[in-house]
């Protein structure tokens, strides 16, 4: 495996659990401070370490059963749809035709939301815990770890480099508690528009990539076609995003919708 | 008992199989469309060099932009009436 396409992979991996992470991030801290900090702890440890199960029981019996050609279509298939869509959003965004991610705008709206939860206050309930507080945070770390867990897989499980990988999507979960930990609030000052950018024009080229290898097609210069691939999406994702702002501009309303989209 | 562990079977595989079905296919079916277009032309490329490495990604390249024209809101033609 080259190195270059080493280096895309981590790149992948990384952004793409450092998006998900801060998103997750956002209801954890909204679940703790409405509803108290033990149980978002609680739910959001409960649920990365159900995903790191998922890891580790579809991930290493992929890589050791499933033949290496079948698995590279099947991998190249989901990381193409979940590239292009990233990727499609992306151009919406920056075009203007879908309003940006909003971390403080998610995050206000889920604290009002758990404060009009009655009935079962944290303070309240006998054992100390608050179900709801868990259940938030819960969800909201599964939920976005599940896409993550796919990415590592499907780009671990591809190229035989699951641990590396794994380790990629790590680094970013702490990286992202510590600083979680030391700021107690939800990080919208993460550029997580231009990280998903990224993240979709790479796992698009490694979907094109690993559909083409797996098939039988030989890319020109091997793995080097990876980084090729990587910058003709990148000049895609320019030359779409150019000609929907100039030639087809949004109407003045469409950004008042899907604030809160993922 | 058995009754209820077959109901709490099937409610489990209902759940999997709307959340991979929002996963996947969501508001987007013509990405997963494409994917299975661009997947049927790789493998009638097997074998091929050049024509797979620029099909490919032209094909990923035209159906993202079909589907980025779905979802955009199309600006208004001309000013509404007072």
């Amino acid at each position: 495996m080259h190195t270059s396409s080493t280096l895309v992979l981590v790149l992948a991996v990384f952004g793409a659990c450092l998006v998900e992470m801060v998103e997750a991030l956002t209801l954890v801290v909204a679940a703790g401070v409405s509803r108290g900090w033990r149980s978002a702890l609680e739910g959001a440890a409960a649920a990365v370490l159900v995903l790191a199960v998922l890891v580790l029981a579809v991930g290493v019996p992929l890589i050791r059963y499933v033949p290496i050609d079948a698995l590279r279509v099947i991998v190249g298939a989901l990381l193409l749809v979940l590239g292009l869509g990233w990727l499609r959003k992306a151009i919406l965004r920056s075009s203007g035709h879908k309003a940006p991610h909003d971390e403080d705008k998610i995050y206000d709206e889920t604290v009002a939301e758990l404060r009009g939860e009655s009935g079962d206050a944290p303070s309240g309930h006998p054992t100390g815990r608050d179900p709801v507080g868990f259940a938030v945070a819960f969800k909201g770390v599964f939920l976005e770890g599940t896409e993550v867990v796919l990415i590592v897989i499907s780009l671990g499980a591809a190229q035989h480099r699951l641990g590396l990988a794994a380790l990629a999507a790590a680094a970013a979960v702490v990286l992202v508690t510590v600083v979680g930990v030391l700021v107690s609030r939800q990080l919208s000052e993460v550029p997580e528009n231009t990280i998903k950018t990224a993240v979709g024009i790479m796992l698009s080229s490694f979907g094109v990539f690993w559909v083409g290898e797996g098939a039988g097609v030989h890319w020109p210069g091997s793995d080097l076609a990876i980084p090729v691939l990587v910058g003709v999406f990148l000049v895609v994702y320019l030359a779409y995003t150019a000609l929907l702002r100039t030639l087809l501009p949004a109407a003045p309303d469409a950004v008042s919708e899907g604030v809160t989209a993922p | 008992m058995t009754n209820a562990v077959a109901n709490a079977g099937a409610r489990a595989a209902r759940w999997f199989g709307r959340f991979v079905w929002d996963f996947v296919i969501g508001d987007t079916p013509e990405l997963a469309l494409a994917t299975g277009v661009i997947v049927a032309v790789a493998f009638l490329l097997d074998g091929s060099e050049w024509a797979g490495a620029i099909l490919l990604p032209l094909l990923a390249a035209g159906f993202l932009l079909a589907s980025t024209l779905r979802g955009r809101r199309r600006a208004p033609s001309r000013p509404a009436r007072p």
